[in-house]
C-alpha cells in the first residue's frame, strides 16, 4: 500500500474513527423473542387426504403451517429484513462480481410474452426464438467466440458444458485424453466439473508474481492434456499478461485452452477471450449481466466456443432462416445439460441490460469495476501483495481473516471473501464491482482500517449489531439439523 | 451509465488516488490482444430498452397452452412476486456471512423442510437446477455410494429423450452406462424390470406421475427390486403431486428428484427448480447446499450453510457436485407459495391435477375419432389421446389458438394433453377445436 493511499482527508470522505458512512442496520430479534419462529411454529396444521384417488396411492396426512395471506406476508418480510443484500449496503465478495441490478430489467421479465411454453413449436415462438438468437449472437461477438450455446444453468454448469465439448471434440479426432490442468488459484468449480467429466485434474502452481508459471505449464502439459482451464484477470486480480505463449504451449500439445468467464466484467470493450486465443469460455450472465443472484442462483452460464468446436454444441441451437428463426441440433451434439434452456428469465434480463449499456455502456463498466479496485485497493491499510490489479485484489490481513470479516459486519458493511485464494495468507478477496460510487468506497475502506486497528481480542467478539451472533458453524456440521422435523 | 456512476470529480480524485490519468492506464493488457474495434450494440434508454425487449417477446403470439411434457403452469398468487422481489431477497449472494442472511437462510431451512415433509425423506438439499439434472445427480450418487460393481442404471423407456440426454452428459464422467426397462399398459412392467435388473445396477428410477401422466401403481414392487439387488431407488416426481400422493420413502424411495418450479414459477420457457432428497444414510454425499440450524455465540437458533466440506469451494475435484451458484431465488419462491396454499391449499391444488385431465379425457373420447386416454389408471395433468393423423390436429388446433403437442408412445404417435388449474377453463374451448377437426376428417 502506498503512503499516499493513507494520507486522506477524512473530511472528504465523511469518515468517523470507527467507520464510514455506512447506514445499514440489521434486524434484530425482537424483545422477548429468541428467533423468528418458524412458519411451523407458528401453526401446524395436520391434515387427512381426502382425494378421488385410491388411498394406496396417497398419503394419510400433510403437515404445514397454515396460516393466512397477512401472517405468510409478514414473516417473508421480517426474513428480508433480516437479510443484507446489495441494496443494504456494499457486498465485495470477490469473485462473485455482485452488484446493483437494475430494477427495468424485472419489468421485462415479467412481460406476458415470457409466458411461453418450451414445447412449443417453434413457429410459435418466434419472440423467444429471435431473443435467443440475438443474445446468442451478441455474446459471440463479446466473447471473440464463433458460436454460443446459451442452454447451462449456471457457471458451473457452464463449465461442465464446455469440458464434454472439448472431450468430444478430442474423441472426434481420435483422440483421448485424461487431464485437465487448472491452476491452484481457479475457482474450486474448475475442478469439480472437470472431475465430474472424469478427468483427472493436474494443479499448476502460481508463480512468484501471482500468475501462470509458464514453466511449470510447459512441464504439465503432454499429449494427456485435454484442456486448460483459465480465469483471466485471475483470480488475485491479475491480468495473464503470457496468455499468447500459454495458449501456444497448450495449442502444441494438442490441448484446448478453457476461459472462465466469472471476471469478465473487467474486460469488456477492452479485450476478447477468443482474440487471446482461447478456444471455449462460458459467460456468468448473472455475475457480468447484472442479473440478480438470489442468494444464490439462479445463474446462467452460456457457453461460447471456436467454429470447429460448434458442431458439438448442446441442442437445441437457435439459428436464423429466410422465415424466422428455427431451432437444430448440431451434427456432433453432446446433446443436453438442462432439460431445456435453463433458466430464460436470466437470458431476458441479460439481453435487456447489454442492449440499455450498447458498447460505450459495457466499456464504462469494466473501466469503472476496474477503477474501482485499484482505489480501493489503495485505500486500505492492509497488506496487498501482487498488482497491477483489474477487477479485484486479495488484501492479507495480519489477523484471523474470519475474525476481519465479522468485525466488518459490525461497522455496517458485508465483508470480502474470506481465505481464499490460499496463496495469499488470511486473504480478503475484495471486488467492489462498478456500481459502488466513491463515498461507499471510502466507507468499505473506513471499515477495514477500523477493522485493522481493532484489538484482536475484541474483534473476536464480534459481530454485535447483527441479527445473530456469531455461528457455531462447526457444531453445526456435526450435528446437523435440516429440516423443522429434526428441531427438538 | 445509470448504474456506474462517478461525477467528473470524483473519477479524477479516485485517479489521482490510485496514480493514473486515465482508467484506461489500468489496464494490464499486452497490445497485441487487446481489442480494438466495436461490438456494434448501441446504446438504449430505459424506455427505449423496455419497448425494443418487449416487442420482440411479443412476437410470440398468445395461445391457449396444453403442452405439460416436464413444464407445467399452476396459478401463482401475486404474494410471491412483492415478497421475493424484496431487494434484500433479490440481490444478496450466496450466505458465506450467514450472520447477516439469517432471512435467506431461514427461508431456505424452511424449503428443505417442505421437501422433506412431501418426501418422506430425512435429507433435503436447498435445490438443483431441473428435474433433469437432479436425476443426473442422483446417478451420481448412486455411483458413490454404490461403488461395488455396477455401473449400470435403469430409467423407463419411456423417458424423454430430453432427460435421457441429460442423463448421458451426466453419466459420460464415470462410465455409466444408462439402459431402460419396459413398461406395459403406460407403467412399469415390474416383470420386464425383474429380467433387466442385475448385479451390475446401482440404480433404479421412476417417475410417478410419469412420462405418459400416470401415476405408478405399484412402486411397492419396483422399491423391492431396487432393494433386493443392493441398487438404489431414486423416485422422480413434483411439489405439487407430492401433496397429494404417498411420501415415496414409505415404498422404500432411497432418493427422490423431480421438480419445484410447479411452485412458486409460472411459464418461464421451461426454467426449473430441481429437488433433491435423500436418506439420511447418504448425508455426506448430497450434492448442492445444505442450510442447517445451529446457534449463535448467544445461544440462540441461527441457521448456516453447513457440511460444506463436501463442496467444490473446498474439497476442490473431491466435491460431491460441481454446483455452485443453484437455484435458490426459486426456492424462496416456491416456499412463499406453499405457505400461502397451506396443507389444504396444496392437496386442492393437487387434487385439481386428476380431476382436471380426468374430465378432459372424459369429453375428448366423447368425440368421434378420439380415445382418451390411451392408458387406463390414475393420470396426474396429463393423458395421451389416441387419433388419426395426431400431427393434423395439432395444425388444426393452432389455428384455433391452441398449443398441442405430440408424442411418439413406442411406435404409435400421438396427442399428449396437459390440464392444470390455469387452463382448466379453456379445456371448453380444446374440446370445440378438436370436435371441429373430427367434424371434418
Amino acid at each position: 500500500m502506498s503512503q499516499e493511499g493513507r494520507e486522506r482527508t477524512d473530511g472528504d470522505s465523511g469518515e468517523s474513527a470507527t467507520g464510514g458512512d455506512a447506514t445499514y442496520e440489521q434486524a434484530r430479534w425482537a424483545a422477548g423473542e429468541t428467533y423468528e419462529p418458524l412458519l411451523i411454529e407458528k401453526d401446524a396444521t395436520s391434515v387427512s387426504v381426502d382425494s378421488s384417488l385410491p388411498d394406496e396411492l396417497t398419503r394419510d396426512e400433510l403437515e404445514l403451517p397454515d396460516l393466512r395471506e397477512p401472517e405468510v406476508a409478514r414473516h417473508y418480510t421480517r426474513l428480508s429484513q433480516m437479510n443484507y443484500g446489495v441494496e443494504s449496503g456494499p457486498i465485495p465478495l470477490g469473485s462473485c462480481t455482485m452488484k446493483y441490478n437494475p430494477k427495468f430489467t424485472e419489468d421485462v421479465a415479467a412481460h406476458r410474452g415470457n409466458r411461453v411454453h418450451p414445447l412449443r413449436a417453434d413457429d410459435d415462438k418466434q419472440g423467444i426464438l429471435r431473443l435467443l438468437y440475438e443474445l446468442q449472437e451478441t455474446l459471440a461477438t463479446i466473447g471473440g467466440m464463433d458460436a454460443v450455446t446459451l442452454q447451462p444453468p449456471a457457471g458451473a454448469a457452464g463449465e461442465f458444458t464446455g469440458i464434454q465439448v472439448a472431450k468430444a471434440y478430442h474423441e472426434a479426432n481420435g483422440e483421448d485424453r485424461s487431464e485437465v490442468i487448472v491452476p491452484e488459484s481457479a475457482h474450486g468449480t474448475n475442478f469439480a466439473s472437470a472431475a465430474m467429466a472424469g478427468y483427472d485434474v493436474v494443479e499448476l502452481p502460481s508463480n512468484e508474481d501471482g500468475r501462470v508459471e509458464v514453466d511449470a505449464l510447459e512441464a504439465a502439459v503432454g499429449p494427456e492434456t485435454a484442456l486448460l482451464m483459465l480465469t483471466n484477470p485471475n483470480t488475485l486480480g491479475l491480468f495473464e499478461r503470457s496468455i499468447e505463449e500459454i495458449a501456444d504451449i497448450v495449442h502444441d500439445a494438442g490441448g484446448l485452452l478453457y476461459y472462465d468467464g466469472a471476471n469478465l466484467n473487467s474486460l469488456l470493450g477492452k479485450a476478447r477471450p477468443g482474440d487471446m486465443g482461447f478456444d471455449i469460455m462460458h459467460f456468468n450472465l448473472h455475475k457480468t449481466f447484472a442479473t440478480p443472484h438470489g442468494g444464490g442462483g439462479p445463474g446462467q452460464g452460456p457457453i461460447g466456443v471456436r467454429s470447429d468446436l460448434a458442431p458439438f454444441l448442446p441442442t437445441p441451437q437457435v439459428r436464423e432462416g429466410k422465415d424466422g428463426y428455427d431451432t437444430y441440433g448440431p451434427d456432433h451434439s453432446i446433446g443436453r445439460v438442462h432439460e431445456f434452456v435453463g433458466n430464460w428469465l436470466v437470458l431476458v434480463k441479460a439481453y435487456a441490460y447489454i442492449l440499455r449499456h450498447g458498447d460505450e455502456g459495457l466499456e464504462n463498466v469494466s473501466e469503472t469495476a476496474v477503477l474501482n479496485a485499484n482505489y480501493l485497493a489503495e485505500r486500505i491499510e492492509y497488506d496487498v501483495p501482487y498488482g497491477p490489479f483489474h477487477h479485484e485484489f486479495v488484501a492479507s490481513a495480519d489477523a484471523d481473516a474470519a475474525d476481519v470479516a465479522k468485525g466488518m459486519l459490525d461497522h455496517g458493511v458485508h465483508p470480502p471473501t474470506t481465505k481464499w485464494p490460499e496463496i495469499v495468507d488470511e486473504a480478503l478477496m475484495t471486488e467492489p464491482t462498478e456500481t459502488e460510487s466513491k463515498a461507499r468506497l471510502d466507507d468499505l475502506a473506513a471499515a477495514f482500517n477500523a477493522v485493522a486497528a481493532t484489538d484482536p481480542e475484541e474483534l473476536a467478539e464480534t459481530p454485535t449489531t447483527t441479527t445473530a451472533r456469531r455461528i457455531d458453524q462447526a457444531s453445526a456440521a456435526r450435528n446437523p439439523v435440516l429440516s423443522w422435523h429434526a428441531l427438538e | 451509465m445509470p448504474y456506474a456512476t462517478h461525477s467528473g470529480e470524483e473519477r479524477s480524485a479516485m485517479l489521482d488516488t490510485v496514480g493514473v490519468a486515465d482508467p484506461d492506464d489500468l489496464f494490464d493488457i499486452p497490445e497485441s490482444v487487446r481489442f480494438d474495434g466495436d461490438y456494434g450494440i448501441e446504446a438504449h434508454s430505459e424506455r427505449a430498452t423496455k419497448a425494443a425487449v418487449e416487442g420482440i417477446l411479443d412476437e410470440s403470439p398468445a395461445l391457449s397452452e396444453f403442452l405439460g411434457g416436464g413444464h407445467y403452469d399452476h396459478y401463482v398468487p401475486s404474494v410471491v412476486d412483492h415478497l421475493s422481489l424484496r431487494s434484500e431477497f433479490l440481490t444478496s449472494y450466496t450466505q458465506y456471512q450467514p450472520e447477516v442472511d439469517q432471512g435467506f437462510l431461514q427461508a431456505l431451512f424452511e424449503f428443505q423442510s417442505l421437501v422433506s415433509e412431501l418426501t418422506g425423506l430425512d435429507v433435503a438439499n436447498c435445490s438443483m437446477y431441473d428435474r433433469s439434472t437432479a436425476v443426473g445427480e442422483a446417478i451420481l450418487l448412486a455411483d458413490r455410494v454404490r461403488a461395488t460393481d455396477g455401473d449400470e442404471v435403469l430409467v423407463p423407456e419411456s423417458l424423454p429423450d430430453r432427460v435421457r440426454s441429460v442423463l448421458e452428459n451426466y453419466a459420460d464422467g464415470p462410465d455409466i452406462v444408462i439402459d431402460t426397462y419396459p413398461t406395459a399398459a403406460g407403467t412399469v412392467d415390474v416383470d420386464g424390470l425383474a429380467d433387466r435388473i442385475d448385479a451390475d445396477t446401482s440404480m433404479v428410477y421412476a417417475a410417478t406421475p410419469n412420462a405418459r401422466g400416470l401415476l405408478e401403481p405399484d412402486l411397492d414392487a419396483v422399491g423391492d427390486l431396487a432393494d433386493d439387488h443392493d441398487a438404489l431407488f431414486c423416485v422422480g416426481s413434483d411439489a405439487v403431486a407430492l401433496g397429494l400422493l404417498e411420501p415415496p420413502a414409505a415404498y422404500g424411495a432411497d432418493v427422490v428428484v423431480g421438480d419445484a418450479s410447479v411452485l412458486g414459477l409460472p411459464t418461464t420457457y421451461g426454467m426449473g427448480l430441481g429437488l433433491f432428497a435423500c436418506r439420511e444414510e447418504f448425508l455426506r454425499q448430497v450434492p448442492g447446499r445444505l442450510v442447517g440450524a445451529g446457534t449463535d455465540d448467544a445461544g440462540k437458533r441461527a441457521y448456516t450453510l453447513t457440511l460444506q466440506t463436501r463442496e467444490q469451494h473446498i474439497r476442490r475435484e473431491r466435491a460431491t457436485s460441481n454446483i455452485c451458484t443453484n437455484q435458490a431465488w426459486l426456492a424462496l419462491r416456491a416456499a412463499i407459495h406453499a405457505a400461502w396454499l397451506g396443507p389444504d391449499g396444496l392437496v386442492d391444488l393437487a387434487e385439481e391435477c386428476v380431476t382436471g385431465i380426468a374430465e378432459a379425457c372424459e369429453r375428448i373420447d366423447a368425440l368421434d375419432g378420439f380415445d382418451a386416454p390411451v392408458y387406463d389408471g390414475h393420470h396426474f395433468r396429463e393423458a395421451l389421446v389416441d387419433v388419426d393423423d395426431p400431427a393434423g390436429v395439432v395444425d388444426h388446433c393452432r389455428q384455433a389458438g391452441i398449443a398441442l403437442r405430440t408424442v411418439e408412445d413406442g411406435s404409435t404417435e400421438r396427442l399428449a394433453v396437459c390440464v392444470t388449474d390455469t387452463n382448466r377453463e379453456q379445456v371448453e374451448e380444446l374440446v370445440d377445436a378438436l370436435a371441429g377437426y373430427g367434424g371434418g376428417a
